[in-house]
């Protein structure tokens, strides 16, 4: 495979609630910031354009096709839509790439959560016939795996708040991050439980907002004259939907992902994992087999903001932004969708 | 460079009303087995699965690949779910395509689906929006008057939408799995059924149906020592406009126009009419037919009835250019699959698979979706022949 690289990200601030602007208007401003980045002047500039949503977060059919109007597609433009994360989005565009179909691709994410309650749409995701019927949400999903990993020993209530206190603390630094400040362990220990086990800062917040980036060949990275971090390996897994049939404390997709692409193949500076839930980066982690030295979720993570079906770009982004900045030389980058990690994407990039 | 690709199973269901034997995951699983089958393949012989389909909405099941997993044997593997409106089924196609001609993937499976019967796809298009003009007319509603000024500029006849009604409908009488079965079908029974949206009558518009379509693409490796005959993909292309724009082309659509353009090149392609063999063209209201047929290069501007009167486009009359010899859109309608089939379709012309709808000797087809406000399209063209 070819490396390819990141040339420019932009995201939004992950907000409660973005009022009355719409989608269109959450995601003008971060193309803009990407074309300026790369030094171009719009989406005629790329030769691909891929993005992520979902339908029903804005409760429309075919919500992405008003996202066409904030690309300035006249004349037409090569472009698809995932009913993903953004980061499938990037997937394919990577892909096109590889096949010598586009030397460059713009990729963006966006999602208005606050209209609706989220963990109840996001709840008829789930098996039409023997799950949706129930209503479980995600944050009750989530509480069974966190409890089977305490009944078994594999994680303690501290360690959870650990996740968080450190979430908070590096979200600090994070100029977009809705969550943010220095709470110590002790201090989480004493919130009252939420959906037990959980409390709610092992939730992430909901958010609305947009990210973006763009992608090229190296050849065409350094025409443009632009800083760049390479992609070195990404791949996606998923795995079955029946909760009742999976071992919930741990994440046998993020594993089979790794391991087609490379994590283990070099030591990790950098890892931004897309954990919604405290114990759920535990789990990550331990899939990945990160060592002490990696420093995860250096920008707080999806508990200090989780713009659903940009949160998973906005990973490869961090770590992207961070390469290039000097942070690291290697990073690793995880998107997920689904209730309890069902499906993983991992990436694995480095600076140049 | 983009590695070589071919398909070498299609499997579809029985297009009906209501599949109510079935569950969403039966639905696919019985397209997918179908097309290992065809391609005397295992589940354990592919490497990914591309999911497609038209809005979540239509079934009240948001992102049903995660719950799919499991009834397309992906469990493991990479699955991406891609949905570009009404395009989607042929976009689905060509994402998939490009995971084995980027040399990343060897084998594949593609999927699509609609069960429409599990709800009302007009009312699903139709929800209010906030800060939108509210539009409560679903898509006949959407492109009649578009229609109305396709007549009005090339003079067209009064009934060469209905021609057309009845020689799809005509060809999908051949077609054993076509949802709408109307051999007996006349010009007069067509344009005496009830105005929906003028100057569309009910049998002028696709039905709803139930059904799902799969296909395996390969790489030439793979493809070569496939039992069956392979369809090389020869191209492959999609593209996009916004619904509105001040001066935007809305019956010859640009997006239309450049995107053929973009696969007759990379097909060697540069007379349409002559250098392919049939077509499967998504044509869900009639009037569709002569409008593509000039927004894709088979006629010139204000001539599309000519060639739709003449019988060039009939399977049955001989024509030179059959279109939609299965039935097309117009004969069935499972939305998100209904873009996959005609890639599919065209596909099973090359390999002489087309059973009594096939073109003697078909070496090189088009398929082709569009969706939205007719702004996306993604088509390819498919040969017998690798070069």
């Amino acid at each position: 495979m070819r490396d390819v690289a990141i040339v420019a990200f932009a995201q939004s601030d992950c907000v409660r609630d973005a009022g009355a602007r719409n989608e269109v208007e959450l995601i003008m401003p971060v193309l803009q910031e990407v074309y300026k980045q790369t030094g171009i002047n719009s989406a005629q500039d790329v030769d691909f354009t891929c993005s992520g949503s979902c339908d029903y977060q804005q409760g429309a059919a075919f919500a992405f096709v008003a996202g066409v109007d904030a690309l300035g597609a006249v004349p037409p433009i090569k472009e698809s839509h995932v009913e993903m994360d953004a980061a499938w989005a990037l997937y394919e565009s990577w892909l096109k790439i590889q096949m010598g179909q586009a030397e460059s691709a713009l990729i963006y994410g966006f999602g208005k959560s606050s209209p609706g309650e989220l963990p109840i749409v996001l709840s008829q995701q789930l098996d039409p016939y023997y799950l949706a019927p129930l209503w479980v949400d995600t944050i009750a999903f989530a509480a069974m795996q966190a409890r089977v990993m305490l009944e078994q020993g594999l994680i303690t209530e501290a360690e959870m708040a650990e996740v968080v206190a450190r979430s908070r603390k590096n979200a600090a630094n994070n100029p977009h991050a809705q969550l943010k400040g220095d709470v110590s362990v002790d201090e989480l220990l004493a919130e009252p439980e939420y959906e037990s086990p959980l409390r709610r800062h092992d939730c992430c917040p909901i958010s609305d907002g947009a990210c973006a980036m763009i992608i090229c060949t190296v050849e065409k990275a350094k025409e443009w004259g632009k800083p760049y971090a390479v992609i070195k390996g990404i791949d996606h897994r998923i795995e079955t939907h029946h909760i009742g049939s999976r071992d919930l404390t741990q994440s046998i997709s993020t594993k089979q992902a790794a391991e087609a692409a490379g994590v283990a193949q070099g030591p990790v500076d950098i890892a931004e994992l897309y954990a919604p839930f405290s114990h759920q980066e535990i789990i990550l982690r331990r899939a990945l087999n990160l060592s002490d030295d990696t420093k995860v979720n250096p920008s707080g993570g999806v508990l200090a903001g989780n713009v659903m079906m940009a949160s998973g770009l906005s990973r490869i982004g961090e770590v992207a932004m961070r390469l290039i900045n000097g942070e690291g030389k290697r990073g690793v980058a995880h998107a997920t969708s689904g209730p309890c990690l069902q499906q993983n994407l991992v990436t694995v990039l480095e600076a140049q | 460079m983009a590695q070589l690709a071919a398909v070498v199973g299609v499997g579809q269901t029985k297009y009906k009303t209501k599949r109510g034997d079935v569950s969403i995951a039966g639905l696919v699983r019985e397209a997918a087995q179908n097309a290992l089958n065809d391609a005397q393949l295992t589940w354990d012989d592919i490497d990914a699965v591309i999911l497609g389909k038209a809005p979540d909405m239509f079934e009240g099941v948001i992102m049903p690949e995660l719950y799919l997993t499991d009834a397309l044997g992906c469990n493991g593997k990479p699955m991406l779910r891609v949905h570009t409106a009404g395009s989607v089924g042929g976009s689905t196609a060509i994402v998939a395509a490009s995971y084995v001609q980027s040399g990343v993937f060897k084998r594949i499976l593609t999927v699509s689906f609609e069960k429409q019967s599990e709800s009302n796809a007009m009312w699903a298009l139709s929800n209010p929006q906030p800060f939108s003009p509210h539009l409560n007319a679903g898509a006949g509603g959407y492109f009649a008057p578009i229609i109305r000024e396709y007549m009005r500029r090339s003079n067209a006849p009064y009934d060469a939408g209905i021609k057309v009604a009845v020689k799809d409908r005509l060809h999908g009488a051949k077609n054993p799995l076509a949802h709408l079965q109307l051999p007996e079908i006349t010009m007069k029974e067509v344009e005496d059924s009830p105005m929906l949206w003028e100057p569309l009558r009910f049998l002028e518009a696709c039905p709803s149906s139930d059904g799902a379509c799969a296909m395996v693409i390969a790489n030439e490796d793979l493809a070569e020592q496939s039992p069956g005959k392979p369809a090389w993909i020869r191209g492959a292309a999609m593209r996009s406009e916004p619904t509105m724009y001040a001066g935007r082309e809305q019956v010859n659509p640009q997006a239309g126009r450049d995107c053929a353009k973009d696969v007759y090149k990379q097909a060697g392609i540069d007379n349409p009419r002559k250098d392919l063999d049939c077509a499967e063209v998504y044509v869900p209201f009639s009037w569709y037919e002569p409008m593509w047929l000039e927004n894709l290069g088979f006629a010139e501007d204000g001539k599309g009835w000519e060639l739709t009167m003449s019988g060039a486009t009939s399977l049955l009359e001989g024509g030179d250019i059959p279109w939609n010899c299965s039935g097309g859109v117009l004969s069935s309608n499972p939305i998100g699959a209904s873009g996959m089939i005609r890639f599919a379709e065209a596909a099973q012309q090359v390999r002489g698979e087309a059973g009594d709808h096939q073109v003697d000797g078909a070496k090189t087809a088009l398929g082709h979706a569009y969706g939205g406000g007719a702004q996306f399209y993604s088509m390819w063209v498919v040969s017998s022949e690798k070069h």
